[in-house]
């Protein structure tokens, strides 16, 4: 008989991992102990060596679905008597920090079936969890994931609830939120006053019933979820999703919608096994799927236009409640199976952009105007968590991700092992700002921050920054950042290197597109890399956006671009493609139809004018689409990043891959580079009536041209593997033709997957390439401020 | 124009240009230096220099001869100062019209008599072609700051006041649109001027007067953006109250400036304690040139010195200082 100590790493507090290795261990009849401490879980057991190997073999393969082992180190140690049973021990404080506290889960089916069960004394308790689910990340403040550690603290448990929680065999066996009606968390619900203040409705009402009454009534609800509180209207109901919008700020934003189970979504989206596994999941992410052609009709105003439809599973107990409630309250989960009608819009509730709410106080006075009631409760949002979004990618088991938070994060992106280990904090871009911390060879990108123009966001960078790491126990060895000097982002970077005396490394905007892709992708050789995106800030000064390059650990080289189009008013004209449209008529010479082709703008005279004189250009891919999308008359003006973009999207879908009679595009070499110039591709376009095919047209000659341009530089790098990033590729026309196409010509194409390909992502890649510029001292330059 | 052999005498004519114009006891003693008594009972005195570089040179509402005089005028004003004497330079380059030349010097002598700020000294330079962009106007000017006055940014505290004089924007839009070559249904003037006897007003009915900065480059947002370091706390203002006139905003639209942070040559931003404020408006809204005066926002704590504005649809917005030009972010 031997005695072995094991330590294992990784999320294994928080997900049933004592009880697991209990179980296990009375099965294989090993005595010992097991504790949960700052760097993870230790284990001790004592028994015959086939045992113990089999023990820390399925350790590993049986371990819950939840936990994730990042590290199983086994060491012998002093055998002790002849061992008294397995026991679980309190937790020790102190350590290096290895652990890491879990994401956050949705509801498990044992607890919805008690949820439901008119004879469980948990029957429709809106809190309800075990080790298998519920809130994890969201609320809890430090390590080690102890109920003392969370905003779970302030809830003693009754008698029936502790005993659940001490009991070793229990399902809730130190499920640190476990709660009951009797000592857990309550709901409350308050309803908007005439002069739209939140006033608290009596007690003796039910909040459930109350919400749904206002949801059917065609009111706007505010409810608190997990990361934050979201915005609730009637999918269904025209008006009410117009009043959403309306008091949004007419926002034009695609909203999300929920529904109670996959057979209710049947009705607006087309969904194959992929999918239906990512809405299942149990980070319960938005996925975007493909609309129906009647969908629009039957969700009006949701998401008009756009081919995509972005739906979501509840996955908190409240919102399950909702759900039963509209479907009478049936007694146990088999009304689970069928179709339900009611469809929510469950959109974020931060308003002008700011971030989530979280704050039952801060709901009830900046919601005011917007909800008509409040659905809310007292056990605090700790860490704020946006929705988590992900799209299906052909061919592909695992989505992509488009937005990384909530049941994600804090879950880090393994690294190559034997790359670089040094420890960097990367602050990210300026849009969908996410920073990225490394520990060894783990990256971890944070929950999605928001645009940093906004002052409130800027703060939560600021407290993400402390937070995460704080929690990872990390001191980073130097910072990384965008090189545009302006980004709040930058400038907190070069501060906190600063202040940290630590170097600050700026790395291109493009570069590190390409880099968080090589990064999740473990791959490391020189690759060839496509950018394609709105503008980031060049080597050289310029916006740039519609990149080739050459990657090659902290280097890289710009081999090509795409042709410099001009952009007049900077960022404005990002955010009215109508001006794009003129310059690429100015581009083909024909200036003259900027008045008569843009009548309708008042600037339309003042526009052409200015094309005359010299304007600032931009090799931006995203203003190509814009142009397109100008031309067409199709979007004017947008409302939100992207728009003219996705609406070029969701019209060609509805047509189909088109064949091209010929090539819509020139290369040319321009100062040793080679330029992409597209405008054939446009003047073709201009000429088109058909929206839709033109659309089309536009979408078929870009892959064309985009493979044709890399090939070349395959060809001429002898280079086989392109990274395609940047958010243009969140197309997935573009994305998907450009796949095909390249494998035609025996390319392999490596996508952005489980970090968002735009901005989101930026952080990841630039963490990457920070981490090679530390090993590769002298290999590159740092432009410096 | 032309320098060389020939310059000597150009020199002279040039001289004879400035004597003629500027036409004051100082220059006409022709001396090197001017030598000026100090006005009696006087505490500290400020000397301020700008040197004027503009393209175009004549643009709607003034040219770079006036904008030379004002300019540093209200440099010696924004720190407390009655201004009292100017100095000019000249760096020509050759071939520059001696017609333009004249205009300009008129211009300046105009700017310099209705201000009540002689120039009284000068030097001028010829530079050969290429080596100069047509004129170079280097101004310094000197004054006296009356006692019981301080002016520093550093003396800002939370809750204090912001005030601005008037309509933001004009002298950067409509230059911008001159090189645009755009114009506009109303014409888009400069707002140049001299502006010391607002701010003589100004500190003579608050003399606990915090700030004084006139949002020339830059704008507005790097003057916030100074304040609020230099006084380590935040500053808070509100879009609706920023005076920026429609046309002026429709110019901004079309050529994607930010009014906040386009110059203004005419135009001063103060900071007085909260108390103060409404009489100090009221002093400002009484001087012709602060007909248009605003109380834009306040001072906060701010251990960040954030410079937030609160838009018209809500939310805060980050008024960050910019390293140069305004730069496209959206990606
Ligand atoms: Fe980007
Ligand atoms: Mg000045
Ligand atoms: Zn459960
Ligand atoms: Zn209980």
């Amino acid at each position: 008989m031997i005695r072995r100590r094991l330590r294992v790493t990784g999320i294994v507090q928080g997900v049933g991992f004592r009880p697991f290795t209990h179980r296990l261990a009375h099965a294989l009849q090993l005595s010992g102990w097991v504790r949960n401490d700052a760097s993870g879980v230790t284990i001790e057991v004592q028994g015959d060596a086939p045992a113990l190997d089999a023990f820390a073999a399925r350790l590993r393969t049986d371990a819950p679905s939840s936990a994730q082992i990042d590290t199983l180190e086994v060491e012998p140690c002093e055998r002790l008597g002849d061992g008294a049973g397995f026991q679980i021990l309190d937790s020790e404080a102190g350590g290096t920090q290895r652990a890491t506290i879990g994401p956050d889960l949705c509801i498990c089916p044992a607890c919805l079936a008690e949820l439901f069960d008119p004879a469980n004394r948990r029957y429709r308790y809106a809190f309800i969890n075990c080790t298998d689910c519920g809130p994890r990340y969201t609320i809890a403040a430090r390590l080690p994931y102890d109920r003392a550690n969370t905003s779970m603290a302030r809830f003693a448990q009754c008698p029936a609830c502790l005993a659940e929680y001490r009991a070793p065999g229990d399902r809730r066996f130190h499920a640190e939120p476990n709660a009951c009606p009797s000592c857990g968390p309550r709901l409350g619900f308050f309803r908007a006053a005439d002069d739209g203040k939140a006033l608290p409705v009596s007690p003796t009402v039910d909040p459930v019933a109350e919400a749904l009454a206002h949801l059917r009534r065609g009111d706007v609800v505010a409810i608190k979820g997990l990361g934050g509180f979201h915005l609730a209207c009637d999918a269904r109901n025209a008006s009410a999703v117009e009043k959403l919008r309306t008091r949004k700020n007419r926002e034009e934003k695609p909203l999300a919608v929920m529904v109670a189970n996959l057979a209710s979504l049947s009705e607006f989206a087309a969904f194959g096994a992929t999918e239906a596994a990512a809405l299942n999941d149990v980070a319960r992410p938005i996925v975007l799927l493909p609309k129906r052609g009647d969908t629009d009709a039957r969700l009006p105003g949701v998401a008009p236009g756009l081919g995509w439809l972005g739906a979501m599973l509840p996955y908190t107990p409240l919102q399950y409640l909702l759900f039963h409630e509209a479907a009478g309250r049936p007694s146990g989960t088999d009304w689970l199976a069928e179709p339900q009608p009611l469809t929510l819009v469950m959109t974020s509730a931060n308003p002008h952009g700011e971030p989530l709410i979280t704050d039952d106080d801060e709901a009830l006075e900046r919601l005011r105007g917007i909800a008509d009631a409040w659905l809310l409760h007292d056990r605090e949002i700790l860490i704020r968590c946006d929705d988590s979004v992900v799209r299906p990618l052909a061919g592909q088991a695992t989505p992509q991700f488009l937005r990384r938070a909530r049941g994600y994060t804090p879950r880090a992106i393994p690294l190559a092992a034997a790359a670089s280990r040094h420890d960097v904090l990367a602050l990210g871009g300026f849009f969908k700002n996410t920073l990225c911390l490394t520990r060894g060879d783990q990256a971890f990108l944070s929950q999605h921050i928001g645009d940093l123009d906004r002052v409130a966001n800027c703060r939560a960078l600021e407290a993400a920054v402390d937070h995460l790491t704080g929690l990872l126990q990390v001191k980073p060895e130097a910072l990384a950042h965008d090189l545009h000097p302006d980004f709040f982002s930058t400038r907190l970077a070069l501060q906190l290197a600063e202040r940290w005396q630590v170097p600050a490394l700026g790395v291109q905007h493009h570069h590190a597109h390409i880099a968080a892709v090589l990064a999740e992708h473990k791959r490391d050789a020189p690759v060839l890399g496509l950018a394609l995106d709105g503008v980031g800030f060049g080597t050289d000064g310029q916006p740039w956006g519609g990149e080739l390059l050459r990657v090659d650990g902290a280097q890289f080289e710009r081999l090509g671009h795409l042709r410099p189009l001009p952009m007049l008013g900077g960022d404005r004209a990002a955010r009215e493609p109508w001006r794009m449209g003129a310059a690429a008529l100015a581009l083909l010479g024909r200036q003259d139809e900027i008045t008569t082709r843009f009548a309708k703008e008042p600037g339309a005279a003042a526009v052409a004018q200015m094309l005359r004189g010299h304007a600032p250009t931009t090799t931006s891919m995203g203003r190509w689409f814009d142009a397109a999308a100008g031309l067409l008359g199709i979007q004017p003006r947008m409302s939100f990043e992207g728009q003219a973009a996705m609406r070029l999207e969701g019209l060609a879908q509805a047509v189909g891959p088109l064949r091209l009679a010929a090539p819509l595009h020139r290369i040319d070499t321009v100062a040793g580079r080679m330029q992409l110039d597209l405008s054939p591709a446009l003047a073709e376009l201009s000429e088109m009536a058909d929206v839709k095919q033109a659309a089309a047209l536009f979408h078929a000659a870009l892959i064309y041209a985009l493979a044709d341009w890399v090939g070349a530089a395959a060809e001429s790098q002898g280079i086989r593997t392109v990274v395609c990033a940047g958010g243009c590729f969140l197309n997935a026309i573009l994305a998907l033709g450009l796949r095909s196409a390249l494998q035609h010509r025996g390319l392999t194409m490596l996508e952005a997957q489980a970090a968002p390909p735009g901005d989101g992502g930026l952080a990841l890649g630039q963490a990457w390439v920070a981490r090679r510029m530390i090993e590769q001292p002298g290999a590159w330059k740092n432009p410096g401020f | 124009l032309s320098h060389g052999s020939g310059g000597r005498a150009m020199a002279q004519l040039i001289h004879d240009l400035f004597v003629r114009h500027f036409d004051n006891d100082y220059l006409r003693a022709q001396n090197d230096g001017a030598c000026f008594p100090l006005p009696a009972g006087t505490g500290r005195m400020v000397m301020a220099t700008d040197s004027h570089v503009v393209s175009p040179l004549f643009f709607p509402g003034g040219d770079i001869g006036c904008l030379s005089v004002h300019g540093t005028i209200n440099d010696v004003a924004m720190a407390g100062g009655k201004p009292l004497y100017l100095a000019a330079g000249f760096i020509l380059e050759e071939g520059f019209p001696l017609a333009d030349l004249q205009r300009i010097v008129v211009s300046m002598a105009e700017a310099a008599r209705e201000a009540d700020v002689p120039i009284v000294t000068g030097d001028t330079k010829v530079v050969e072609q290429g080596k100069g962009d047509g004129v170079f106007i280097t101004t310094t000017g000197i004054g006296v700051v009356p006692d019981g006055i301080l002016l520093d940014p550093r003396r800002i505290q939370p809750g204090d006041r912001i005030l601005v004089s008037g309509y933001l924007g004009d002298h950067g839009v409509a230059i911008m649109s001159l090189r645009e070559n755009l114009s506009f249904d109303t014409a888009i003037k400069s707002d140049t001027a001299a502006i010391h006897g607002l701010a003589a007003d100004m500190l003579a009915a608050v003399p606990g007067l915090r700030a004084l900065r006139d949002p020339t480059r830059g704008g507005l947002a790097a003057v916030l953006n100074e304040f609020a370091s230099a006084a380590g706390c935040g500053i808070v203002i509100r879009e609706k109250a920023v005076p920026v006139r429609d046309e002026v905003a429709a110019a901004c639209e079309l050529l994607g400036l930010d009014p906040l942070y386009v110059a203004n040559e005419g135009k001063l931003v103060a900071v007085c304690p909260a108390e103060d404020a409404e009489h100090l408006l009221d002093v400002m809204r009484s001087h012709p040139q602060g007909r248009d005066a605003a109380i834009i926002g306040e001072a906060i704590v701010d251990p960040n010195g954030f410079v937030q504005m609160e838009t018209t649809f809500g939310g805060r917005r980050m008024v960050d200082w910019l390293t140069g030009e305004q730069l496209p972010r959206i990606c």
